[in-house]
């Protein structure tokens, strides 16, 4: 078994596994095994890439290929480059820590680690992927889960939020489905046979009228899920009413499989449709940066202040994509990964948070940095790294993108949109600030018990968990932005 | 013409054997013994089933009336596994409710005379045998509809039904006799060769497909749908909307790629309009339904609107999507059918509220349920999805990309009311649960081979290689 199809073998089994073991412990238990056998798969991985990168210049790597549909000339082929690689380990991460996050899931724990494992096998298929056409389908398995792990276990308007979740993000694939079908019937434009290769696509010059048709459907298809302005409503409301975990999961995981899509896929394959349509997007991008920044302002919910600073810092990456620079899109990459971190770290400490206090509005919150102090103390450092401050990851990717998008090859349009999109920057800090001043800081509420239970081993090693990498990549960013910037050059080329 | 080409029509004379065992059978039971006629039933019909795999030659018997290829044959094994994946669902209905009124027979005979027409229809060589097959397959279902006479929503759809099929089939003839007016023949190879797009022969064509859209319920012909239906037993409005609708696809396929080719530019912007009509008005009209047989017809109705996407490509790619597509929704709808019938039998709740909670209670049912509602859908990794997916491909390959976006917006609101049943079953909860209960074996066996089929056909790409081959040879 190659290394990569392991990714998907792994969860089958444990999903298999996790059928016949009955309780929540059985399932705690299955799932915790089966997560932590993909995160050192994750890790092993990393190293085997360096290993292999050393002596392999293809540009991805690993590559495995088995003819599936030879009508259509669909393959299951795989293969990885330096950006899916980080992105495959900050799944494992993530899925880890959403497992112990859920360790406590009293109502059908078995079906709920079932989906869960579900949404990371589709994840991890999208990364992995070589195949337009396997890309999808594993996509859309990783949305559909969606839908049960909200409106099952979600609170709120559950069942209102996990459909208008699931159906813009399955009508964003429905466009995509055409964008994927209209690149397909052109890929034969240079006189080969027509394909589904990524790679073979690439090298096909297709003509212009056809890339600017269809880079539209690939981009929205995509950025959907990313959050994109005005397709973000989707967001606060599913994470507001989704569960811990999946909160973690969706914000940290499944949203950037948009980004992803967007650069792998629709400015890889077409980038003269990019060329075009850039300003067009990079408008839609800098609107979500600025918007979403100020709507968490004037939230008093935690996870919806959380799920606009999502759709804001997602903008930053989709902004980034699009400014068409080497260093931002090193800076979007960099920024995808630190923004999964952070924010299922912001999710998982909410959920500890509410699953204590029983509230999330921030009104009725203060003090907890008394009562709680290991939550308080991460809450604080988590802010922090997420509004930039240096030495986290969050510096490292908004530093990139901003100097990149600012700098050569930029021109007047660009640079006035970067300086607008920075000064999201100011407004992050504002809404962080001014939580961790009021709910951690501010003067105990009366209404609050003062001893509350201290944070548990399990929430522990998740919140470790996501912190490491947190400061791993804020004190050396360059092993990391060294296995991207090599990944950017067959972009760089083909794109720029 | 010798004794062994007879060996042509094997399914047509093993079927009719069955129906002649069967009515000498009902003679012999004695009454005691009366509900191992279904078990008899089952077991022949079985063989039969087995019998059809095995390899058959081809050729045309009686001067071209009838014909047989590969694909013929494989499409009748489809309606074969899809019979009795039905049979063996609709047993315990028989057993219990249908056999004591001494109709267990009865059942069975008008069921497979009704199998019989369908195959003279898709073996047909020329509009006679064509019109045969279609008034056999239509009449005996009509008497089925109506088969429990004692509620009066069963005998309405009955009535409903025969007089439908009746108008429909009479314009159809109609138009039949138009094109033999132009062309002068009635056989196949004979129209093809003279057809001309005259206003006669295109009326004449239109009237003729008015008939065969009746079938497969295409809006604006699909107005009887839900209430037959909604009257008729569940097995029977599982045969129409699975059986009926796929054999009448099939004919309709083969005559417009081959007979009707040189109309092609006068069918292709019928379908493309009649294409996005009856996904629209299939797919909001299952928006509100609250009963699961009428929710279910109009979603068959919708699916009917997909397949349209394949019908009007004209090709080998679109012969080959629009039989896979058929295959994998015969199995999908017959484990939703399957669900709706095994919770009817034992409880008699049909409405989407009753579902509510049932998980919790019958997790087995909810989840064949929800893959059954997912592959009609169109949600990977099951069959469903690649049906869908291949359709549209097939649809883009002629360049109808509009079409196609229609097509994908649709698969999303149908995403919307699929789900609501989801949402019943697993989402909410509640006090008046259907409590849990086990079902007899063949119950379970038809629905364990619809989960099956909707896990395996679609990842098992051989088989679409396989029916790709086969649709080379159309003509």
């Amino acid at each position: 078994m190659d290394i990569l199809t392991l990714f998907i073998i792994v969860p089958i089994i444990t999903i298999i596994a996790l059928v016949f073991s009955k309780g929540l412990e059985r399932s705690r238990l299955v799932s915790m095994i089966g997560s932590i056998i993909q995160l050192g798969m994750a890790i092993n991985l990393v190293f085997a890439y360096f290993k292999e990168r050393a002596v392999n210049t293809d540009i991805m790597v690993f590559n495995k290929d088995v003819v599936w549909f030879k009508n259509f000339n669909i393959h299951y082929n795989i293969g990885v480059d330096g950006i899916s690689v980080a992105l495959i380990l900050l799944t494992a991460i993530v899925v880890l820590a959403g497992v112990f996050i859920s360790w406590k899931t009293s109502e059908l724990p078995k079906e709920f680690f079932i989906s869960l494992i579900v949404l990371s096998l589709g994840v991890y298929g999208v990364f992995i992927s070589i195949d337009l056409f396997t890309l999808f389908v594993f996509f859309e398995i990783a949305v559909i889960p969606m839908y049960l792990l909200i409106g099952i276990w979600g609170s709120g308007p559950r069942e209102y939020s996990a459909m208008k979740l699931t159906l813009m993000l399955m009508g964003a694939s429905a466009v995509l489905l055409v964008g994927i079908l209209g690149v397909y019937f052109n890929s034969n434009a240079d006189g080969g046979p027509l394909t589904f290769n990524i790679l073979e696509i690439a090298q096909v010059n297709i003509p212009f009228a056809v890339q600017k048709l269809f880079f539209p459907f690939l981009f929205i298809g995509f950025a959907v899920i990313s959050a994109l302005f005005p397709f973000h409503t989707w967001s606060p409301d599913g994470h507001a009413s989704a569960p811990t975990a999946v909160s973690m999961l969706h914000a940290g995981v499944l949203m950037k499989l948009g980004g992803y899509g967007v650069f792998r896929i629709a400015m890889f394959l077409l980038p003269e449709g990019a060329l075009h349509w850039s300003w067009f997007f990079i408008i839609l991008a800098a609107t979500g940066v600025v918007y979403g920044a100020f709507s968490a302002i004037k939230q008093t919910d935690l996870k919806y202040i959380n799920a606009y600073a999502s759709v804001s810092h997602l903008g930053l990456v989709l902004f980034a994509l699009l400014t068409l620079n080497k260093i931002a899109w090193n800076g979007a990459i960099i920024q995808s990964l630190s923004h999964g971190l952070l924010t299922a770290l912001f999710f998982a400490l909410i959920g500890m948070i509410y699953g204590r206090t029983h509230t999330r509005d921030i009104t009725k919150l203060g003090g907890m940095m008394k009562i709680l102090p290991f939550i308080g103390a991460i809450y604080v450092i988590t802010g922090l790294a997420y509004l930039g401050l240096p030495g986290f990851s969050g510096f490292v990717a908004e530093m990139n993108i901003f100097v990149g998008a600012f700098q050569e090859n930029s021109d007047t349009f660009n640079r006035v949109l970067t300086v607008l999109v920075v000064s999201s920057i100011v407004v992050t800090s504002v809404y962080i600030l001014r939580l961790v001043g009021k709910i951690m800081m501010g003067p105990l509420q009366t209404n609050e018990v003062t001893d509350l239970p201290k944070a548990t081993w399990y929430e522990k090693t998740g919140i470790l968990l996501l912190m490491i990498p947190v400061v791993g990549i804020g004190v050396a960013p360059f092993w990391l932005s060294d296995m991207i910037m090599k990944s950017l050059e067959p972009f760089i080329q083909g794109v720029l | 013409m010798n004794f062994s080409s007879f060996l042509l029509m094997r399914q047509e004379i093993l079927l009719l054997t069955i129906i002649l065992l069967l009515l000498v059978a009902e003679i012999s039971i004695s009454k005691s013994k009366k509900q191992s006629i279904v078990h008899l039933a089952l077991f022949l019909f079985g063989i039969h089933t087995i019998i059809g795999f095995f390899p058959m030659e081809t050729g045309n018997l009686f001067g071209g009336m009838f014909r047989n290829t590969a694909l013929i044959h494989f499409f009748k094994n489809v309606l074969n596994v899809g019979v009795f994946i039905l049979l063996l669902q609709s047993a315990d209905w028989l057993q219990e409710k249908i056999v004591d009124q001494n109709k267990g027979a009865e059942f069975f005979i008008l069921l497979f005379s009704s199998l019989l027409g369908m195959y003279f229809m898709i073996s047909a060589g020329d509009f006679l045998m064509f019109y045969l097959g279609l008034e056999l397959s239509t009449l005996p279902v009509a008497a089925l509809a109506a088969f429990e006479v004692t509620k009066r929503i069963s005998s309405e759809a009955g009535i409903k039904l025969i007089l439908s099929a009746a108008l429909a089939s009479g314009v159809s003839l109609f138009g039949v006799s138009m094109l033999y007016a132009t062309s002068g023949s009635i056989y196949f190879d004979e129209i093809m060769a003279v057809i001309s797009s005259t206003n006669l022969t295109i009326l004449g064509f239109i009237l003729f497909f008015a008939g065969l859209a009746f079938k497969i319920s295409l809006v604006p012909f699909h107005f009887w749908t839900a209430d037959v239906y909604e009257g008729a037993p569940i097995s029977v409005a599982s045969y129409l909307s699975v059986i009926s609708k796929g054999a009448a696809v099939f004919i309709l396929m083969i005559l417009l790629f081959t007979v009707l080719k040189p109309l092609m530019h006068v069918w292709v912007n019928i379908i493309y309009v009649i294409a996005i009509a009856t996904m629209f008005i299939g797919n909001l009209f299952a928006l509100r339904q609250q009963n699961m047989k009428r929710f279910l017809a109009f979603s068959s109705i919708a699916q009917a609107g997909f397949i349209l996407l394949g019908l009007i490509t004209g090709t080998q790619l679109g012969t080959a999507t629009i039989i896979y597509f058929v295959l994998i929704y015969i199995f999908s709808n017959l484990a939703a059918f399957g669900v709706v019938q095994a919770i009817s039998l034992k409880t008699g709740k049909e409405n989407m509220n009753d579902y509510e909670g049932l998980y919790r209670t019958n997790p087995n049912l909810s989840l064949v349920m929800m893959l059954a509602l997912f592959s009609l859908a169109g949600i990977p990794p099951v069959a469903g999805f690649f049906g869908k997916f291949f359709l549209f491909t097939a649809a883009a390959s002629e360049g109808y990309y509009l079409l196609v976006f229609i097509a994908v917006a649709n698969v999303t609101i149908s995403l919307y009311y699929y789900l609501l049943v989801v949402r019943a079953m697993f989402l909410r909860t509640s006090d008046q649960a259907i409590p849990y209960f086990k079902n007899k074996l063949y119950m379970r066996l038809g629905l364990l081979v619809t989960v099956v089929g909707i896990l395996v056909l679609g990842l098992y790409s051989p088989l679409y290689d396989y029916i790709f081959e086969l649709s080379k040879n159309l003509n």
